[in-house]
């Protein structure tokens, strides 16, 4: 009667603007990557190895963020990279998505056996250190894009059909499926027009957050060298050749490393912005 | 008339500016009991609270002053705040199910305390410990000191802590509902004891209900609350004779024990509701001003 | 008896999961077509060289028959030889293990430490921009995850301002022969406290990039449950007796805080274990992660098999270990 609480605002993402601005801004970057690359990214001079960013001693113009060791445009690179980056978030987390959220709806809803092969298979890939898992699979597979795509949707489908599968568990145990089932809808209908769209906010916010996953996931590889072939300029490659020459170089480092940093974090507040946008417990 | 506990035009309010207590006035007197009546929600535990410091975060004390001991207790720093509570007043808490940690077993649950800020010895705080429990009639004390609060049952865990709260020697003690929670067979034990205990340690007692047949019983004076508005301030026997106030009245014709001893509950009359209303409303204009 | 049904159970789905995992990466590492023997042996090789080799390391058996061998070799203690490295696979993993095991632990430690001292900070001064800077830079911690953050440290410890040594285990130049391949722990007990110091200086970066995104969660966790213990009744009847907020925060409320929280620490402990085979290969630490690498690429059957096996094995002991504690550190379990 007298309860007078105030109610709270949240405050209204920041984060989900900064956060989406960069990832757009890295999308029109590799989209327009060859027009605004000052110079061709697989170039290599030897002559110009090692120049500093433009604004230490000794950098030469056009090379804004300086040269690696072979003489090969960091700025162009990381542009390039964006590229690959890219497709591999959209497509691997898509696929990912796609792979997971079904099983992890089909185990929730329908339960029984179903639920009880996929819950065990989730068991056993949470018995696997998934980075080794995935060089293991680049190693079988061999190396190129599909293969580390291949080798995402592998590891990580469990991401998702571990929380749809509880989320699905939960939305069948109220009162309007009951309702539904009772109202004559199949056993598939029920799922397809009462769960899925109550699981859709998770399922969209799961997914922004494993396209920074694979972005990841794709430099470790690229790290450990086992990535698409070395000629096409990838971050992690770019990483873990400037992580040998870190004292030589820095900047071969640091450039990508913070685009990486940053495309990531942004990945992840995205998705985590999305999730307190969505969840109807914190609505 | 200046009491052990004495609460001066205390108004209490949240953030938002909304008033929980509408300058509540009241004494209680060095061995005496108070009762503090009023329905759920009219504010008689953020009366408690405010007494001890521990208003939940969203609610604040806008003006007034509480008197403990000589002390004004709004004056205090936050610290020199809970020594002094410390020192001189302790709580009965309603549910004995949540007040002892899940975790500690009894005996340190009474005797850190005496230990820690006290400054006594660990066998004597022991010993005055064993005492208490034998106080509040618990049988094997020495046993139910190692015990953990979940082997123990309800009626069990509010001997514990009514022990608990008197093991300082405390000269005010206030109780919030301590038997709301407990089963209609261990209501009056508790109740008993609670008498037995405040009159052989001689202490202060703010007993805080929303039954007036309980507070017949025990105290000595009394204050009703309605909307965080102290409506009636009264000895016990005057107000059972001829309560002033007319919320009063329809709250004591709705105890059954008093008027009717068969027991049919009538609710507050729907015109009394609407007087009392208006009166806190237009408290609340006065404030304003 | 239900509880020697549930061990019973446990057990059996532990061992489920471990033979899973054994047929996973069996079958797995078995479709790669290049042939891991003939990269053994010099240029000019015979077939007849080949198929004698093959026969040794029993690659000439089908799947099937590999497999029921090796599980065999297994059940006695025995995981083969691994090829490239010519040494009983037992042996090699053993031997790492240790390394892996003190950097886990240690960056366990680092990230109940941090994760601890944020979530009373922001309990502390709840509701205040000190609650809001915690939330913020766990939220970024969170989001980063170890490899990131190992590049990161590099470059400030090891560049920027280089303390720290970013690569290896141990300075060579330290001469001390160690009877146990627990470096750390051992040059505790030996009162070597500079060996100590050396071995501390460089497991500190990778326990840190291992430790950054585990804080952020027990910070989150732990305040998140501490926030709500503080309003209980328990801890405000503590308040009354006198104690500061402190003492109330950490004596009263940390103690029935910290249960809800170690359950899900215990599986995020797994995580961290899985993080440090990209760690140890970035830092160039010797340990299990590092050598898995180097097996992967080295297409060393036996030892793959081998360090994939005892990943998953220390993965479920410490899920064991976990609700183990549970149970010891709740008064409500422990008399059941
Ligand atoms: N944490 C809180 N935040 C805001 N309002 C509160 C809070 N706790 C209690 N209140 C309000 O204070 C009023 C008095 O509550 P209380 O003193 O507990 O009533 P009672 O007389 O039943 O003990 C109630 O109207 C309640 O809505
Ligand atoms: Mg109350």
């Amino acid at each position: 009667m007298r309860d007078a609480r105030g109610g709270e605002k949240r405050p209204i993402g920041m984060r989900l603007w900064l956060s989406g601005g960069w990832l757009t801004v890295l999308v029109l970057a590799a989209l327009c990557a060859p027009l605004i690359a000052p110079k061709d990214p697989l170039m290599q001079d030897l002559f110009l190895g090692r120049l500093p960013p433009f604004w230490m001693d000794g950098s030469e113009p056009g090379y804004f963020l300086g040269t690696d060791s072979l003489g090969r445009d960091v700025l162009s690179r990381i542009l390039y990279g964006a590229r690959l980056a890219l497709i591999v978030a959209v497509i691997a987390g898509s696929l990912t998505c796609i792979v997971g959220a079904t099983l992890g709806l089909v185990a929730g809803f329908y339960r029984g056996w179903a639920d009880r092969i996929i819950s065990r298979f989730v068991d056993i890939w949470m018995a696997f250190p998934p980075v080794l898992f995935a060089i293991l699979l680049i190693a079988v597979l061999g190396p190129g894009l599909t293969s580390i795509i291949i080798a995402i949707v592998v590891i990580d489908w469990t991401r998702f059909a571990r929380v749809i599968r509880a989320e699905a568990m939960s939305q069948s145990a109220m009162d309007y499926v009951a309702s539904a089932q009772v109202a004559g809808r199949t056993r598939f209908g029920t799922m397809m027009t009462e769960i899925l769209p109550n699981v859709l906010p998770t399922i969209v916010a799961l997914l922004t957050l494993e396209m920074g996953i694979a972005v990841i996931v794709e430099a470790i590889l690229s790290f450990v060298n086992l990535s698409i072939s070395t000629d096409s300029p990838t971050w992690g490659g770019m990483i873990s050749e400037g992580r040998t020459s870190v004292h030589q170089a820095w900047w071969v480092l640091v450039f990508p490393l913070i685009t990486l940093f940053l495309t990531v974090l942004s990945f992840s507040q995205l998705g985590e912005g999305l999730k307190d946008r969505f969840d109807p417990v914190l609505r | 008339m200046s009491g052990y506990l004495s609460i001066r035009n205390l108004t209490v309010c949240l953030k938002s500016g909304a008033p929980i207590l509408r300058s509540v006035s009241l004494t209680v007197s060095a061995g005496q009991v108070h009762g503090l009546v009023g329905e759920s929600g009219a504010g008689k535990s953020m009366i408690g609270k405010a007494v001890l410091g521990t208003l939940p975060r969203a609610l604040h004390v806008t003006s007034g002053e509480i008197w403990l001991d000589g002390v004004n207790l709004l004056s205090l720093s936050q610290t020199e705040r809970r020594k002094q509570i410390g020192a001189t007043a302790a709580l009965i808490p309603q549910d004995p199910l949540t007040a002892l940690n899940p975790s500690k077993r009894i005996g340190p649950q009474i005797t850190r305390r005496l230990v820690d800020i006290l400054g006594w010895s660990k066998t004597k705080a022991q010993q005055r410990a064993l005492e208490l429990l034998d106080e509040v009639h618990i049988p094997n004390a020495t046993r139910v000191m190692r015990s953990y609060p979940h082997e123990l049952s309800g009626g069990m865990r509010q001997r514990i802590l009514i022990a608990s709260a008197f093991a300082a020697e405390p000269k005010l003690i206030i109780a919030d509902e301590p038997t709301t929670a407990l089963d209609v067979t261990v209501q009056k034990q508790i109740l008993r004891l609670i008498a037995e205990m405040q009159q052989r340690h001689d202490t202060a007692l703010l007993f805080v209900t929303h039954d007036l047949g309980v507070v017949s019983k025990v105290c000595d004076t009394l204050s009703v609350l309605y909307a965080g508005k102290v409506v009636e301030d009264a000895q016990m026997n005057r107000f059972f004779m001829r309560p002033i106030h007319p919320y009063s009245a329809a709250l004591l014709a709705a105890t059954p024990t008093y008027t009717d001893p068969t027991g049919s509950l009538t609710p507050v009359p729907e015109h009394v509701i609407e007087y009392v209303e208006k009166e806190v409303a237009e408290h609340d204009v006065r404030a304003a001003r | 008896m239900t509880v020697l049904r549930n061990i019973l159970i446990r057990l059996l789905t532990t061992a489920v999961t471990l033979f899973g995992v054994a047929v996973i990466v069996f079958v797995v590492i078995r479709v790669v077509p290049g042939n891991p023997i003939a990269m053994m042996l010099p240029p000019g090789a015979t077939d007849a060289d080949i198929a004698q080799l093959q026969a040794q390391y029993g690659f000439d058996k089908s799947i099937f028959q590999q497999f029921i061998i090796w599980l065999g070799g297994v059940m006695q203690g025995d995981f083969g030889q691994s090829i490239s490295l010519r040494q009983p696979v037992a042996n090699l993993v053993l031997g790492r293990l240790p390394a892996t095991l003190e950097l886990s632990i240690m960056a366990l430690v680092m990230a109940m430490l941090m994760g601890g001292a944020m979530a009373l900070l922001g309990t502390r001064y709840r509701d205040s921009k000190t609650e809001a800077a915690v939330d913020v830079s766990a939220g970024m911690a969170l989001s980063i995850p170890d490899f990131l953050w190992g590049l990161v440290l590099i470059l400030l410890f090891g560049v920027l301002w280089p303390v720290f040594h970013i690569s290896g285990r141990i300075s060579p130049s330290l001469n001390i022969d160690f009877s146990t391949n627990f470096y750390l722990f051992e040059s505790l007990i030996r009162l070597r406290f500079d060996v100590w110091a050396d071995l501390v200086a460089h497991m500190f970066m990778p326990a840190l990039a291992l430790a950054i995104p585990l804080a952020a969660i027990i910070a989150q966790l732990l305040k998140q449950s501490l926030k709500e213990t503080m309003h209980l009744d328990y801890v405000t009847l503590a308040r009354t007796k006198g104690y500061g907020e402190n003492h109330v925060i950490t004596r009263e409320a940390l103690p029935n805080a910290i249960l809800p929280t170690l359950t899900l620490v215990g599986v995020q402990f797994t995580f961290l274990i899985g993080g440090t085979v990209i760690i140890e290969r970035l830092f160039s630490y010797e340990g299990l992660g590092n050598m898995a690498i180097d097996a992967v690429i080295n297409r060393d059957l036996p030892l793959i098999q081998g360090i994939v096996i005892l990943f998953a094995l220390l993965f479920t002991v410490v899920n064991l270990v976990v609700d183990m504690l549970y149970v010891v550190l709740n008064p409500r379990l422990r008399h059941a």
